[in-house]
């Protein structure tokens, strides 16, 4: 899925996380910044990098602000953020 | 008949689908049901957010037992189709349907409900439907919402946009919806289907709201909506069967078995004359307790 143009998804309220979608330059370049980096960042990023395969984006400056979201939440968020930069709808069964 | 038609249904608490700091351990909190709001707690331009953050809750938390309702945008709104697809291929138990005043609008959300439990591999007839009333039309049609598919289970009067309608407003007194919940439980009962009460939105008066759910009680609806955790607790308190009733109820079911047997049609437990045209009552009452699991 091709990242059309910019697109943000979620707050910064806790339990949520922030998600920005950018065009990239032909990889994945996620910056990553969470109240809980320590302890769980390799599995937040792990989360976004799986979500992003799973939509095909192959290419896209990714921005994600955390603030103690669950795996299901992050998933949310990214996906919306792709959706809107793509300006699609979600296809429910295809991203489950 | 799908058996979740009649389960237990006291508290119905709504939380907001796009803020995932509600809805993460809902559970917790142990109200019967869960309302996903997908309608007037999301803005417009969050919609979309919410539809993502409601599929990945529902597929991802075990909401332990609690059943799992989305409330949908209004049939006037170019949202809805995408919310009743979003809703059933998460595995929701039920939806609402906001601002009913007639059947053809349930029927409508039946058809797209019956496609896609199709498209999305669902048990066809799984998701049932309940229908909120919130105008002087729909209290009018009340009956011919709740007889308009096999999959509802219940209406529900909404009290803020009936009493704008009806040019008034809620008093915390109660007299500007007795009118409609009068007519909304005879309509229900008549239909057989569940009733539920209105929210009540002073979070600051506890004592005004036990009042209120013990007159909702004693008028037959079987739950109240509810938006705050603090609530659940005076609404089980007031809908669960006291040790008393049951201990009553249990006597009368016996009674009534034994002295059928006996070609006996009237008479007494504990003092109270009693006859057949009690049995269901006292069967409703074990019914309630077991659910309530407490018997």
């Amino acid at each position: 899925m091709k990242i059309v143009k910019p697109a943000v998804a979620g707050t910064l309220e806790s339990s949520d996380c922030q998600v920005t979608v950018e065009s990239g330059q032909g990889e994945v370049e996620l910056e990553l910044t969470s109240s809980v980096i320590s302890q769980y960042g390799e599995q937040i990023e792990n989360v976004i990098r799986e979500t992003l395969d799973k939509l095909a984006v192959e290419s896209v400056k990714i921005t994600v602000v955390d603030k103690g979201a669950l795996d299901c939440t992050i998933r949310a968020r990214v996906e919306c953020a792709v959706y809107r930069a793509n300006g699609q709808t979600g296809p429910w069964r295809e991203i489950a | 008949m799908n058996e979740n038609k009649k389960r237990l249904r006291r508290t119905m608490m709504f939380l907001n689908a796009q803020k995932p700091g509600l809805i993460k351990d809902a559970y917790i909190y142990k109200p019967d049901s869960i309302i996903f709001d997908l309608e007037d707690a999301v803005a417009e331009n969050q919609k979309d957010a919410a539809r993502y953050s409601l599929f990945h809750a529902l597929t991802t938390i075990d909401y332990r037992g609690c059943e799992k309702v989305v409330r949908i945008n209004g049939l006037d709104t170019p949202y809805w189709r995408e919310d009743v697809r979003c809703a059933v291929a998460s595995g929701c138990d039920a939806i609402r349907v906001p601002k009913t005043e007639s059947p053809q609008q349930i029927k409508l959300v039946e058809e797209e409900i019956v496609k896609a439990e199709k498209v999305y591999h669902i048990p066809a007839g799984k998701v049932l439907i309940m229908a909120a009333v919130e105008s002087a039309r729909g209290v009018m049609k009340a009956l011919d919402v709740c007889e308009a598919s096999e999959r509802m289970f219940g209406v529900a009067l909404s009290g803020g946009d009936y009493t704008r309608d009806l040019q008034t407003h809620i008093t915390g007194t109660g007299v500007e919806l007795m009118g409609a919940r009068q007519q909304l439980i005879i309509a229900a009962r008549a239909a057989k289907v569940q009733c539920f009460d209105t929210v009540f939105t002073d979070l600051d008066n506890m004592d005004g709201f036990r009042q209120e759910v013990e007159t909702i009680r004693l008028m037959g609806f079987d739950g109240k909506s509810i938006v705050n955790p603090r609530q659940i607790g005076i609404v089980h308190d007031i809908f669960t069967p006291t040790k008393k009733d049951i201990i009553f109820s249990e006597k009368v079911v016996r009674e009534i078995d034994e002295k059928k047997k006996q070609g006996i049609g009237v008479f007494t437990v504990d003092g109270k004359m009693i006859d057949i045209a009690f049995y269901d009552g006292a069967k409703r009452v074990l019914d309630m307790a077991k659910a309530s699991g407490i018997y």
